[in-house]
This record gives structure tokens, C-alpha cells and sequence, in this order.
């Protein structure tokens, strides 16, 4: 469970088993749209950069979520961060049970703050220390190229395009396109049944593109999308505006990655996640480039992570939205 | 033309005389070319003999003065209901549908402000809230029963009130589903938002702008000069002064009591009827640029300010859920932050604007006030995103935009809440304005109607009086 030796093979729901060699080919297509969840947009692409490397890998590029291998070592990135004696990671605050602000006690919680906790927690000995701060999806990057945040620990999808960008932890949790309709839909998941149904997506996001591609005559537009009368129904501002439109009954099925979709199953006992997933996508803490023993560390802390922290984590936050998982995808290492 | 009365006496005479070259085989000429005939001779020795000049003169002065009368008083009944319009109808209607627009845009304001604050939401914002939705409801049924002559008026509140319960309703879904922790209800206050942005505010909007239209033309209505019957008037007294200049010439007596009494009849009737209007338009005038336009800029920025107050606490409520479209040459950002600076700039312009506009300490000293505090607003503001964007403080944050639980002091909530009261003061100080000048206009020309009739009926007499004192040395 730990150490799953092929990462597809611990995918949620117990997706089928590729060889490693198929993610060379599965992966980019997948994890293309660079935007993809937990944007704020859950799955947000950042203009331009997506659709180019998500139908024709770039060259060298098989499997984007092979990191580093783990160190303790100080270097000077985590030497920076004790002399200040604060880490500061970027967070999602919109995603239910990832990173969202709890309305009630007004903090972030979910599974990704919990992570950024044990990050801080081995980094500076207390979890006090951590910093969190509230990045919009097209700022991630940005964040972390300028230093403004340490880390971005934000449902972000490790990708060909992005790791040209920033640097990438090992995969922390395997993901993908999936859809979600209420319980006595007809919609049995991607497929033809969808065909004349309306199908809600975040704009510009991996999952619109993956309807686009395929939408089994389905309607995936609005009206007048991105124009002065645009409605915003059918494609929408951010992923959980869906489901506000699902229950509303203005649409009849929602595309998400399952690890957002889950977090908007847990919201609404009627809905449910149909099918298996479509795409694979992995989740990476981001990292500045260059800044490789920060990467080496986080690294670290991921192994000792997947060893229990991970499931507790996993128990707590996803698993009534998302059931079946068994461990954290298989960390795969770069020889370099 | 030649009167009934003066004609009357030579009419037999006048009929034999045709008869008798007539004498022809034929027994009776065609009934038609004979009443022709008689009036052409009748005509002929009316025209010719002094008596019957007299008398056509008497019934051209007669018919002039009173013409004058009617015209006069039609044009001044006209122009007076056109002003109590103005005072009684079109103005409070437009009010009514600048409350409309403005209990809507407070509305969302407080729904988006009890929403930040969290359950227990605080019970004034609560009841600001509700009390806004009765006011508008109120509003729209009474502004349904005015709206007859206007389809685009009637056209707007069916579309407000079709679409307000929907609105309410997502507001109220929002509450619930905030009250179990869940994120969602903050996407259902968004989609409340984005409705009453995008249907509910521009309704209330071309509402408003379609009672303002018509209070516009209630005004030029009541302002535009009588030209006709000045110019009858002015006929009137000329044709009076020269049948006195004939009469002298004639008679070398200097005065005609009649003609004279009647001169004076007309031309009080000219004066009052100029006075009048002067008076009237000059007050509309003075109701216009000193009240109407100012209402109009001080409601534009009382919405400005109920907008950017909404997208303030939005920002905090998305949390960057929400992003602009992408734009060639431009970064996206968040979605509310752009709204909440597009109102904010909006609201110091017209605050600017206002300020020009008003031509008085006590409509200005409101308007400069707000304008400090709005200014004051925009730097709190920036220190409230500066703390949540660079620093991650949110809490700080919120505190400083809906202030503690036990008060708003320091936030910039209640700077808001400062610019609405100070512009609620204005608005009310040049209402008052404008009522005072309008009413006034509607005095100026109360009486005008009767006693333009009664002065061109007196005239009237006078000139036939006159003539008649004429015709009498003839007998």
C-alpha cells in the first residue's frame, strides 16, 4: 500500500493497472490541461500553455512526476526558511475538504492544510511556524517564482508544461476527470449516456477541453460563453458553482477531477461520483526552481507521510466524497 | 364673417334688389346660388356703410380677445397640470423607482455583509436586509398601478418582480447551507449576486431611467412657452389700439371707455400670463438643475457605494474563487476586487460630481463629508487586502471590514455605513429642494386658467361696449 510500485495501479477506486511505460503516453494527456483542479476555477488553465502539451508531449517528458530523491540535508532554500523561522505555503481556501475556509470557526482545514502542517511541523519543529496563504490558481506559479510563498500546497497537477516552471515533490495523490450527477441519474459516468444532457464544467479548465474533445452529444456551452451575455450556467466561474447549478436543476451532470468532485459529493448527500475516472493526474507540492534541497525535504517528509499521516489525512477528509483508497500513489524518483 | 346681429337688418331690402333684375321666365332661381347671392349683396352694403364696419370691426375685436381668452387659458391649464405632474406624479415616481433600485443594490449589500459575518449573522444587518426586500416589494406593487402610459415601465417590474423571489430564495439557500460549514452556500450568495447584478440591478436601472424620462418631459412640458397665445394677445391689443386711433380719427373724441377698458382687460390678461410662466419655468428651472440633477448624480453614487460595499465583502466571502475573464494585454484578478475598485472609482467621481452640483452649504457639507469618508474607505480597504493577500491574516482582515462582534468601529464597514447616511442626507436636502422649487412653479401659474377666461370675457365686453357706443351716434 505504501509504496505502490506502479502509481497508476493505486489510483482511486482501483483503476485499472497500466504499465509504467503507458504513463509516457496516458499521463500528459491527462494532466494536460495545466490549470486543472484546485484552481480556483477548480482546474483553472493558465492561458495558452495547456492544450499544446496535452496532445503532444514535450520531447523528454514521460513521466512528469518523477522527483528528486528524498534528503534531510539543509540547503540554502531550507536554510532561508529556519533563519526566518515561518514557512510560507500557498493554499487553496475554496475546496471543500482539500483547503476551504470552515465557515464556522473561520480557518482553512482539509487534506492539503493538513499536509502543509506536517511540512512545517518537520521543517521548523511547530506547526504554529506555518504561514498559509491564499493563492488564486493563476498566481501559483507566480507565487513561487517571485518567493512570495515557499511552497504551493494546492491541488496542483504536475505537469509537462508546468515542471519547465517550478519544480514538483513526488506525486502526493492520484486524480482524474470524472463525472458527478445526482443518485437516480441516468448518467452512469463518460460515456453515452450523457448524450443531450446538459454537463456543467469550470471554464478554461482541463475538464471543459475533455468534454470539448468528447462530448457525446452532450451540451457543454453556454449561449454566449465569455461574451457580454454570458449566463454563466452551463460553464461556469469555479467548479463548485456545479454544483449550485446541479442541485438548482439548471444542468444535469458535472465534469471534475474526482478529488474536487468528491468534495462536492461530501456537500450534498443526493449526488454522487459516477463511473471511474476518465484521465490521470497527480497532485505535487510546488517548489521554486532551482530550490532542489527544499524539494529533497518535502520529498522526505512524503515518505514518512505515506507511512500513516496519509490515510488519518485521507480518512478525514476525502474518504466519505471519494471511497476505496487504499494508500497514496507510488513515489517515483528521477536517477538525477 | 359679417355677425348674425349687424347683418340682420338689411337682409329684406337686400333680397328684393336681387329679385327684381331677376325678372326672368324662370318662376325661382336655384335655392343655392340665391342664398349666395344675398349674402354677396348683404356683404357688399355691410362693407360699404360706416354702421356696418362698425359692426364687423366690433365682432373682429370681440372674436379676437376671446380667442386670446381660450387659448390663454387652455395653454395655462396645460402647463399647470404639467407642473402638479411634475410635483404630484412623475417626481415621486421617479423617487420610487430610484428607491426600487436602491433598496435591491442594499439588499445584496447586507445579505453579502450578514453572510461575512457568519452565523449567528448580527439581527441588524438581518433586518436591514429583509427590510430592503419589503421596501422594493412595496414599491414595485405600488409603481404597478402608475404605470399605464409607460409598456417599457410595466415591461421592468414584471421582470423585477418575476425574478426578485428567485433571488431571495438563493439568498436564503446560501444562509442555510453556510449555517452547516459547507462552502457551497458562499457559491449560492455568489449566483444571488451575479443575478441581481446582471437582471435585478439593470431592471431597477431601465426602470428608473424610464421615470426619469418622463419626469423630463413633465418639466419641458410645463416650461415651454405659450407662443400662440402670447401672439393672439399681442393681435388682440394691436387691433384694440387701432380701432381707438380709427375712432379718434373719426371722431376726434381721445377715449373709448369700451375699447379702452378692454385694452386694459387684455393686456393684464398678456402680463399675467407672462409673469406666470416667467415665474413658473424659472422655478422648474431652478428644480431642475437644483434638484433633479443632483438627485440623479447623488443616487448614482449611493448605488456605487452599495456595489463596491457588496463586492468588498465578496472578496472575502470567494476568496479568489473568482477570477475575470482573460483579456488580451491584461493579468487576471480576482473577479470582486475589480468590481468593488470600478465602484469605488464610480462613487469618488460622482461624489466630485455631486459636490459641484450642490449649490448650497447644506446640500454640500453631506457630500464633502461622504467624500472624505469614501476617500478613507479606499485606504482601509487596501490595508484590509494588504493583511489577507501578503500577510495571510485573514481574520485581521475580516476584522477590519465588518469590524468585531461587539462593534464595526474602525472597519470599513463603517465607512460605508458613514457615506450612506451622509449621502441619504443629501439626497434628502435636495428632495426638499426640488419639492420646494416645483411647488412653487405650480403656484405661479395657479389662477391663470380662470383668469385669463375672465379678463378676455371682460375684454370682450369692453371692445363691443365700445363699438356699440359708436354705432349708437348712427341711430
Amino acid at each position: 500500500m505504501v509504496l505502490c510500485a506502479v502509481a497508476a495501479g493505486c489510483g482511486p477506486a482501483g483503476g485499472p493497472v497500466a504499465p509504467p511505460a503507458a504513463h509516457g503516453t496516458t499521463a500528459p494527456a491527462a494532466s494536460g490541461g495545466s490549470g486543472a483542479p484546485g484552481a480556483p476555477g477548480g482546474g483553472t488553465r493558465a492561458p495558452g500553455d495547456a492544450r499544446a502539451s496535452a496532445r503532444t508531449p514535450a520531447p523528454g517528458c514521460r513521466t512528469p512526476e518523477a522527483s528528486l530523491p528524498p534528503s534531510r540535508a539543509d540547503g540554502p532554500a531550507v536554510a532561508a526558511i529556519k533563519k526566518r523561522g515561518k514557512l510560507v505555503v500557498g493554499v487553496d481556501q475554496n475546496s471543500y475538504r482539500w483547503g476551504y475556509r470552515n465557515p464556522a470557526t473561520r480557518k482553512l482545514e482539509g487534506f492539503d492544510i493538513d499536509l502543509a502542517r506536517a511540512i512545517a511541523t518537520d521543517l521548523l519543529g511547530d506547526a504554529r511556524k506555518l504561514v498559509l496563504r491564499a493563492v488564486p490558481t493563476d498566481q501559483r506559479i507566480p507565487a513561487l517564482s517571485d518567493g512570495t510563498v515557499d511552497l504551493v500546497v494546492r491541488t496542483m497537477t504536475i505537469n509537462c508544461a508546468r515542471i519547465k516552471k517550478v519544480a514538483f515533490s513526488t506525486a502526493y495523490f492520484q486524480t482524474g476527470q470524472q463525472v458527478l450527477a445526482p443518485k437516480d441519474s441516468e448518467v452512469t459516468g463518460f460515456n453515452r449516456t450523457l448524450t443531450r444532457k446538459r454537463i456543467c464544467t469550470a471554464e478554461t479548465s482541463t475538464a471543459y477541453d475533455a468534454v470539448k474533445d468528447n462530448p457525446f452529444g452532450a451540451i457543454y456551452q453556454d449561449a454566449d460563453d465569455g461574451g457580454p451575455g454570458d449566463r454563466d450556467r452551463i460553464t461556469v466561474p469555479n467548479q463548485l458553482d456545479c454544483l449550485v447549478r446541479l442541485q438548482l436543476g439548471e444542468v444535469d451532470a458535472v465534469v471534475t477531477d474526482s478529488a474536487l468532485a468528491a468534495g462536492q459529493a461530501a456537500q450534498d448527500p443526493a449526488v454522487e461520483l459516477k463511473g471511474k475516472p476518465f484521465t490521470t493526474e497527480y497532485y505535487g507540492v510546488g517548489v521554486k526552481l532551482g530550490h532542489d534541497d527544499l524539494v529533497r525535504r518535502v520529498n522526505q517528509v512524503l515518505v514518512e507521510y505515506r507511512k500513516g499521516p496519509w490515510l488519518t489525512a485521507y480518512d478525514k477528509w476525502l474518504k466519505a466524497g471519494l471511497p476505496g483508497l487504499t494508500g497514496p500513489p507510488a513515489p517515483k524518483y528521477r536517477s538525477r | 364673417m359679417g355677425g348674425g346681429p349687424a347683418g340682420a337688418g338689411p337682409s329684406g331690402p337686400a333680397l328684393s334688389r336681387t329679385a327684381g333684375p331677376a325678372g326672368l321666365p324662370r318662376p325661382e332661381p336655384p335655392a343655392g346660388r340665391g342664398a349666395w347671392a344675398v349674402g354677396r349683396a348683404k356683404l357688399r352694403e355691410t362693407v360699404t356703410t360706416e354702421p356696418g364696419r362698425l359692426r364687423i370691426l366690433g365682432a373682429v375685436l370681440a372674436g379676437l380677445v376671446l380667442a386670446f381668452g381660450v387659448l390663454a387659458a387652455l395653454e395655462a391649464d396645460g402647463r399647470a397640470s404639467a407642473a402638479a405632474n411634475v410635483v404630484g406624479r412623475s417626481q415621486p415616481l421617479s423617487a420610487d423607482a430610484a428607491r426600487i433600485f436602491r433598496s435591491l443594490a442594499d439588499a445584496d449589500t447586507a445579505a453579502t455583509s450578514a453572510f461575512l459575518a457568519g452565523a449567528p449573522e448580527p439581527a441588524t444587518t438581518r433586518q436591514r436586509y429583509e427590510r430592503d426586500i419589503a421596501t422594493a416589494a412595496r414599491l414595485l406593487a405600488k409603481a404597478s398601478g402608475h404605470t399605464g402610459d409607460s409598456p417599457a415601465s410595466a415591461r421592468e417590474i414584471e421582470v423585477l418582480n418575476e425574478r426578485l423571489p428567485v433571488y431571495t430564495g438563493r439568498v436564503e439557500t446560501a444562509r442555510s447551507i453556510n449555517r452547516q460549514g459547507l462552502p457551497l452556500g458562499g457559491a449560492y450568495l455568489r449566483y444571488a449576486n451575479q443575478q441581481m447584478t446582471t437582471e435585478l440591478l439593470p431592471a431597477a436601472q431601465r426602470l428608473y431611467d424610464a421615470e426619469s424620462g418622463r419626469l423630463d418631459r413633465d418639466t419641458a412640458d410645463a416650461r415651454s412657452w405659450p407662443y400662440a397665445a402670447l401672439v393672439l394677445g399681442l393681435l388682440a391689443l394691436g387691433a384694440l389700439g387701432w380701432a381707438q386711433r380709427r375712432v379718434f380719427l373719426r371722431t376726434n373724441r381721445v377715449f373709448n371707455h369700451g375699447l379702452l377698458a378692454g385694452s386694459a382687460a387684455v393686456l393684464a390678461g398678456l402680463l399675467w400670463l407672462v409673469a406666470g410662466y416667467a415665474l413658473a419655468a424659472g422655478r422648474l428651472g431652478e428644480a431642475r438643475t437644483g434638484g433633479q440633477e443632483s438627485l440623479a448624480v447623488l443616487n448614482q453614487a449611493r448605488i456605487s457605494s452599495l456595489r463596491a460595499r457588496a463586492a468588498e465583502n465578496l472578496v472575502l466571502v470567494a476568496g479568489g474563487a473568482v477570477l475575470t475573464d482573460e483579456r488580451p494585454g491584461e493579468d487576471r484578478e480576482d473577479k470582486y476586487e475589480r468590481d468593488y475598485r470600478l465602484n469605488r472609482d464610480a462613487l469618488l467621481a460622482t461624489l466630485g460630481r455631486a459636490a459641484r452640483l450642490a449649490d448650497d452649504p447644506a446640500g454640500r457639507e453631506p457630500v464633502t463629508r461622504a467624500l472624505e469618508q469614501a476617500d478613507q474607505w479606499k485606504k482601509r480597504h487596501t490595508e484590509a487586502r494588504r493583511l489577507d493577500n501578503d500577510r495571510g491574516d485573514y481574520e485581521s482582515a475580516l476584522a477590519l471590514v465588518i469590524g468585531t462582534r461587539e462593534s464595526t468601529s474602525g472597519s470599513t464597514g463603517e465607512l460605508f455605513d458613514q457615506v450612506d447616511r451622509a449621502l441619504d442626507l443629501a439626497v434628502h436636502h435636495e428632495q426638499g429642494e426640488f419639492t420646494r422649487a416645483a411647488e412653487g412653479a405650480s403656484a405661479a401659474l395657479t389662477g391663470l386658467p380662470v383668469g385669463a377666461a375672465v379678463l378676455a370675457g371682460l375684454g370682450a365686453v369692453g371692445a363691443l361696449m365700445g363699438i356699440n357706443r359708436r354705432l349708437t351716434e348712427y341711430r
